[in-house]
């Protein structure tokens, strides 16, 4: 009889070089460690070596990827950032992390002659998503916007309103058409960014200042918007496990009709699906009241120069390379990121490839901005488990749950 | 991600001491403390010194974002724990896992581990095969699972005729979850109930169907008794990993759809909010409810004891 032995592993730990960033010594470029979401098209890359091959041997910087999520992208720089790694130079922040790394001193505040220039060259919104307590903590690189998006085979006129949509959804559902509305409703951050959209349209806001929660009225509104939407023939039945990935699909697999999300989703049709790309349109974001105009959640990354980094000064003068006009321009024509510089937005070349760029700049210009708190991944997480799943969304206590659920994440000692 | 409590087999009783030790003897000694002083060491280093500094970050204020606010709070983190309707929430659905994917897998594992022993032909090729799963990357099986059960992509839902989505609701969630655990888990239960099938003596077996038992009666009133000792082993060990379960849950939806286990808690409340106080706290609990489970089987049901041992 043979006799079979499990075979252990052993998995020796692989011991890594440390490689020190740089000397002093004066010869060579020194190197600054540039750490960023993934951007496939390779226009990072090449302005990186671009600014390099400027600085005169000043400097050469380094692009290091990080995840694709938002939120691992996070934990892996707050990790290095915590530790007082100095090998991080140049960091991209989401925008909804200024707050945080502002009062955690993870970042350098902006110097004023960069700042001046940030604030004379860039759109509103994007600058504000830079800012706290009045100063710019980053550089805008790239915002973002969701946009409607609709099949104009179904729908000869975009609905203008939420209310307006649901009811167009309703009537193909009930003609046998496809009828969606593909829009981010799983417990994530896209959850607070299609609320806080709808609460800014409505002309409210979930923080004041001082982090005093305002919810009310306007935040009901909000709610009552998602409940309906989750409970009509309008909402995909993955409606709760929906991120802006699985939205895109769903779109381009032609179930839906209307599709909330980022201008990616233009590119992506063209290559997974050209006949529903034909029919694919876009309009402004739907309003909440027909009145007022729709303040959509601003995307989008700033750069932000770490406190442990070696070369501040160096790192400012690549930071201010790597935003120059005419990099956006490539980071948007090749790789499809919305500038944040209001001046390309006349640039024929960009116009081409963003056919929807003048809906966008309107949208950066009249912007909605989630909640600039220091404690912002406590109050999100809040805010998407009191939301999830929006069909059980309770009318009568909605902004009772939401107020007590937020005002407890902004406390230390609460489990969320 | 949480330090498992890891159930030693008590040594055998060591027989009285002499009170006098010989050269030889002293030296064998210090030998063996040589040779066991190094494993000692980096056991003290990698287990002991970050479970005391848990408990000690446990009891203050402390967040990566606010050092300055750092202080020394005493058991208020445990307080806030205990009260938070959140965390009795997340011990409830982690028993619920816990113990219906522990019990399919043991009837399962059962079931594999006696195919396993009576193969007759191919017994290599059938012990491999069950164990691929067990040996596929935690990851890697939960995204799988993950897109199998998604309405879009998925044959589970097509297969099944569903026109909602399973991984939408919460029963659906749980079902899919539980099916993970079970396909992942079931191979490493099944091998150890197989070594436990070893102990059991084939003329015991050959004796009680002379004397008529059935095929049913020989396998509850001598297989099973038998196998006792590794029946338990096999329990414990599954159920202090079933109790920890992470991978599974944040690849399929991060604890949404009410499937969050303490786990998750704890990784939201360690690394996403960056409270490493009130979140060492959740890790020194869980701790606490894993050596619990350790202690309840060993102690009570006597899990660890020498086979045959009958308590």
């Amino acid at each position: 009889m043979r006799r079979r032995r499990l075979a252990g592993f052993v998995i020796a730990a692989a011991t890594t070089a440390l490689i020190a960033g740089c000397g002093s010594s004066s010869k060579g470029p020194v190197t600054l460690n540039w750490y960023v979401f993934p951007e496939p098209s390779g226009s990072f890359a090449a302005a990186a070596a671009n600014c390099s091959k400027a600085s005169g041997g000043q400097y050469n910087i380094k692009l290091n990827f990080l995840s694709t999520s938002s939120d691992q992208q996070r934990v892996s720089l707050v990790r290095r950032l915590a530790a007082n790694d100095s090998s991080i130079d140049i960091l991209a922040m989401d925008v909804d992390w200024t707050a945080e790394f502002a009062t955690a001193k993870w970042v350098h505040p902006v110097p004023a002659a960069l700042s001046a220039q940030i604030r004379s060259q860039d759109l509103p919104g994007p600058i504000q998503t830079a800012t706290y307590n009045g100063q710019l903590w980053g550089v805008p690189i790239n915002s973002n916007t969701q946009l409607l998006w609709y099949r104009k085979d179904l729908v000869p006129n975009p609905p203008t309103t939420w209310g307006q949509m649901i009811t167009d959804a309703i009537e193909l559902a009930r003609k046998g058409k496809p009828h969606y509305i593909e829009v981010q409703g799983a417990q994530y951050e896209g959850l607070t960014v299609w609320f806080n959209s709808l609460v800014n349209s409505a002309g409210g806001q979930i923080l004041g200042p001082n982090n005093t929660v305002v919810i009310g009225p306007t935040s009901r509104a909000a709610a009552l918007i998602m409940r309906l939407l989750a409970n009509s023939p309008a909402a995909d039945p993955s409606l709760n496990v929906t991120m802006e990935g699985q939205a895109d699909t769903a779109f381009d697999m032609g179930n839906a009709a209307f599709e909330l999300n980022y201008p990616f989703v233009w590119n992506s049709a063209q290559k997974t699906n050209p006949a529903v790309a034909k029919q694919m349109a876009y309009a402004p974001f739907p309003r909440v009241a027909p009145e007022l105009a729709p303040r959509v959640s601003i995307g989008g990354y700033n750069l932000g120069i770490s406190s442990h980094s070696k070369h501040p000064d160096l790192a400012f003068a690549a930071v201010q390379c790597l935003t120059q006009p005419a990099n956006q321009t490539t980071y948007a024509v090749k790789g499809g990121l919305a500038p944040v510089a209001a001046s390309i937005y006349s640039v024929p070349s960009f116009q081409k490839a963003y056919p929807f760029h003048s809906l966008i700049k309107q949208q950066l210009e009249t912007y909605g901005l989630r909640p600039q708190t220091a404690a912002y991944a406590d109050v999100t997480l809040a805010i998407q488990k009191a939301l999830s799943p929006t069909s059980n969304i309770i009318p009568g206590s909605v902004v009772t749950t939401l107020r007590n659920e937020i005002k407890l994440s902004l406390s230390s000692g609460a489990l969320l | 991600m949480t330090t498992g409590a890891v159930a030693a087999p008590p040594a055998a009783a060591a027989p009285p001491r002499r009170r006098r030790l010989t050269e030889r003897a002293r030296e064998e000694r210090r030998l063996a403390a040589l040779l066991v002083g190094p494993a000692l060491i980096v056991m003290i280093a990698v287990t002991a010194y970050p479970i005391i500094d848990a408990v000690i970050l446990s009891l203050q204020r402390s967040d990566l974002r606010f050092p300055a606010q750092s202080k020394f709070i005493g058991l208020a983190n445990y307080g806030h724990v205990f009260s938070a309707p959140v965390f009795w929430q997340d011990v409830l659905h982690t028993v619920i896992i816990t113990v219906i994917s522990v019990s399919i897998q043991f009837v399962l594992g059962m079931c594999l581990a006696l195919i396993m022993h009576r193969a007759i032909f191919a017994r290599g090729l059938v012990r491999g095969v069950a164990l691929i799963p067990y040996g596929i990357v935690a990851v890697v099986a939960a995204y799988s699972w993950e897109l199998a059960w998604s309405l879009n992509s998925g044959w589970i839902p097509k297969l099944l005729g569903l026109s909602g989505d399973p991984l939408s609701h919460t029963f659906g969630t749980y079902v899919a979850i539980i099916v993970t655990e079970v396909w992942k888990n079931t191979p490493f239960m099944a091998l150890l109930l197989l070594a436990g099938l070893a102990l059991v003596p084939d003329e015991l077996l050959e004796a009680a169907k002379v004397d008529g038992a059935t095929a049913w009666q020989r396998f509850i009133r001598i297989t099973v008794p038998l196998m006792k000792p590794a029946i338990l082993v096999a329990l414990l060990f599954r159920t202090l990993d079933a109790f920890r379960i992470f991978d599974t849950i944040y690849i399929f939806n991060q604890g949404a759809q009410g499937t969050e286990s303490i786990s998750m808690l704890n990784y939201a409340t360690l690394l996403n909010r960056l409270n490493l106080g009130l979140g060492s706290a959740v890790s020194i609990v869980l701790f606490l409810f894993v050596a619990l489970i350790a202690f309840v089987f060993i102690k009570g049901f006597g899990a660890g004891a020498a086979p045959g041992g009958e308590g």
